[in-house]
């Protein structure tokens, strides 16, 4: 176990996976000799060469194209958006090819694709450059998509990413690449669809999704000097989603609570809110509370900002709230 | 309609196709012969089919343009990739599926090459190179220069080709594919086959130059313009790219200037933007009965050998045809399988 920021944690696992198999290549822009813009493929164009680390044009949708085409014939392309907003110049490729072709080739072509990115607000980068957007991903039938946040799951979710045969979306908050934590070396896969109870508790379960879990986790640590016990679960992966667990949690707990930075209507809340509702009605004793970002473009102004998601004061009222119902 | 006459094939390829003339032995040409025949034979089945309500959705006939496939996947091995358009039937026939599993396929029937889940516009059988026909116009531009990109990775000396329209080099599919191709110098090919129209639009009305491979300049690759209805320039031009993309010299861009003779889909109304004379005078260029005139003219089959082929290829049409229609219908059950290849997690009811 080594002490490791998010950001080295999936670099050593990217270095790990291209030293072990070499259909495993990357592209981005800034990702050759420069290691790219949040450094997430730093030291290894000195390794393994502009073949395997390819710079590329300002063209998103056509080397997410070509790495479709890439992944179809047989290598295991990994891309990196530096910021994932630059995905949406490529969502026709996406939907249409990348998420589709093993469904059309009736499973004989196959998609191991890696589509990574960092996202979210924080750090002031203004409207185009702190969106999510994962939940249009587990909208759509063909993707995978993680949400690590911890560096020990940003190395094993990438390691178990890049071995998929199915096109994964990635994402690294961008408030949590220089977070600290012990990381396993070598062989560390961390399965999709199992999610990480952070925290237990017995009064209420609050799942928390990227940098909502570091938040939800700080007010349930405070709340606990009120003899408030708050259970806090990661998913840590939203397609598959691990219901199960989170089922298990509402059955003990009676009450459910969903922290996620992104958009409330049609988002990853309202699925497992109703989800939790068809499958576990009875178990529930106070209804489903969900605070979301608020229903806007990110804006840039720090304290504008900050307004616009769930702040620790929200997610400790909200808690509040639920436990006196 | 003041629809300038479009460019006729005459006016290039020449001296392609007269340097070509010499090159082919004669089971070559006849093969080239059997192939277009083939494609033009499965097509008239298919239009019958789809009149009588056994095709459905949408069908996109490739007739006028039968020498451009041939001639390009005369070139090809079956570990060579092909990615295709909407109009697609003569592209997959040429690279090798049987014409049977193309049939089941529009029949929408289990035995189909994409087992009854793509139709016309989803044709895939990657045992043999085909990667699929599309139903989007462009990404197959993209599809075969990442299948490039692989192919340079993987130390192989596999080609692959996109077939696209005129309608696609107006895309930005095309322009960001041709010049990451070009830059990294990949194994491709890109063969527009310019029929002078995307649907109803004419060409001259969304391109100032009118032609596609002019294009290829602003990208630093080749191209060549060929008369796309002559099957040996078509033949002998891409014989050259292919040999070029195998040896490591890079992509090319082929243009085949053609013609589509039939609507652009089936049952849909072919009128109104463009002159029934227009389509009578491509109708007399058929690439296919062009060949026969010149295989005869030059001596290299007699009328009972090149009928002899078409009687063939009307017994393994009438075949496929009925193959298709006795064909069992796909599993309703089976209809979410091959969404994704990795197993959800028991219990995950999302993905
Ligand atoms: C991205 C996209 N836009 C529009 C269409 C509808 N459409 C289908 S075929 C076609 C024309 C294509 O023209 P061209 O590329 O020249 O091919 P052709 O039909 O002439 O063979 C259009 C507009 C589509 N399938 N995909
Ligand atoms: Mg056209």
């Amino acid at each position: 176990m080594g002490e490791m920021t998010f950001v080295a944690a999936a670099r050593e696992d990217l270095d790990e996976e291209m030293a072990r198999d070499p259909s495993v290549f990357v592209m981005g822009q800034g990702i050759g000799a420069r290691g790219g813009n949040f450094n997430t493929t730093m030291g290894l164009f000195e390794k393994y060469g502009p073949e395997r680390l390819r710079d590329v044009p300002i063209a998103e949708r056509g080397f997410v194209g070509m790495c479709t085409g890439a992944a179809a014939t047989g290598t295991r392309p990994v891309v990196d958006f530096m910021f994932v907003d630059f995905i949406l110049d490529a969502m026709g490729e996406l939907i249409n090819q990348t998420a589709k072709l093993q469904y059309m080739s009736s499973g004989r072509l196959t998609m191991p694709i890696v589509l990574r990115g960092c996202y979210g607000i924080g750090r002031a980068s203004a409207t185009h450059h702190s969106g999510a957007y994962y939940p249009i991903f587990v909208h759509l039938p063909g993707f995978r998509v993680a949400v690590p946040t911890t560096p020990a799951d940003a190395k094993g979710l990438l390691k178990t990413a890049i071995r998929l045969e199915d096109p994964v979306l990635f994402l690294e908050h961008k408030s949590l690449l220089n977070t600290k934590g012990s990381v396993p070396e070598g062989e560390h896969l961390v399965p999709f669809g199992e999610a990480w109870v952070a925290r237990r508790g017995t009064h209420l379960t609050a799942v928390a999704i990227g940098s909502m879990v570091p938040r939800t986790l700080e007010v349930a640590g405070r709340l606990a000097a009120e003899e408030v016990s708050v259970e806090v679960i990661d998913p840590r992966t939203l397609a598959p989603l691990d219901i199960d667990t989170i089922l298990e949690s509402v059955h003990r707990t009676g009450r459910l609570l969903i922290v996620d930075e992104t958009y409330a209507p049609c988002g990853i809340g309202a699925e497992i809110a109703a989800q939790v509702v068809d499958r576990s009605f009875d178990d529930l004793d106070a209804p489903i509370r969900r605070l979301n970002g608020l229903h806007t473009p990110i804006p840039y102004s720090p304290p504008l900002e900050a307004a616009v998601v769930p702040t620790t004061e929200a997610i400790a009222q909200a808690i509040r709230d639920l436990l006196a119902e | 309609m003041a629809t300038p006459l479009a460019a006729t094939p005459a006016e290039s390829g020449a001296a392609e196709s007269a340097a070509a003339r010499t090159a082919l032995g004669t089971a070559e040409q006849l093969a080239l012969f059997r192939t277009m025949v083939e494609i033009r034979r499965v097509e008239e089945g298919l239009v019958r089919a789809h009149q009588n309500g056994l095709v459905h959705g949408a069908c996109h006939t490739y007739v006028g343009q039968e020498a451009i496939a041939a001639g390009v996947c005369a070139h090809l091995r079956p570990s060579d990739v092909v990615f295709s358009t909407h109009r697609g039937h003569g592209h997959a026939l040429a690279k090798g599926v049987a014409a049977q599993e193309i049939a089941a396929e529009l029949f929408g029937r289990e035995t189909g090459c994409s087992h009854g889940r793509g139709g016309s516009m989803h044709l895939f059988k990657p045992e043999v190179g085909m990667m699929g026909t599309s139903g989007i116009v462009g990404p197959c531009i993209l599809l075969a220069a990442g299948a490039g990109y692989s192919f340079r990775l993987q130390r192989t000396d596999n080609v692959a080709v996109a077939f696209f329209g005129d309608g696609a080099s107006n895309n930005g599919a095309f322009h960001e594919g041709i010049n990451m191709a070009s830059v990294w110098d990949l194994p491709v090919l890109f063969v527009c086959e310019n029929n002078q129209y995307a649907t109803e639009v004419p060409y001259h009305t969304v391109s100032r130059n009118p032609d596609v491979a002019a294009k290829a300049a602003a990208y630093g690759l080749p191209s060549v313009i060929v008369d796309g209805n002559d099957i040996l320039a078509v033949h002998a031009a891409a014989g050259e790219a292919v040999r070029r993309a195998r040896g490591g010299g890079g992509p090319t861009l082929l243009e085949c200037k053609t013609y589509r003779t039939r609507a652009h889909s089936e049952g849909m109304r072919d009128a109104g933007y463009r002159t029934a004379e227009e389509v009578n005078a491509w109708k007399e260029r058929c690439p296919i009965k062009r060949f026969r005139s010149h295989l005869l003219e030059a001596a290299s089959a007699s009328s009972a050998e090149l009928d002899q082929v078409e009687r063939e290829v009307d017994a393994l049409v009438a075949n496929a045809l009925a193959f298709a229609k006795d064909s069992p219908w796909p599993d309703p059950a089976m209809v979410t399988q091959h969404v994704y290849r990795s197993e959800g997690r028991a219990g995950g009811s999302v993905g």
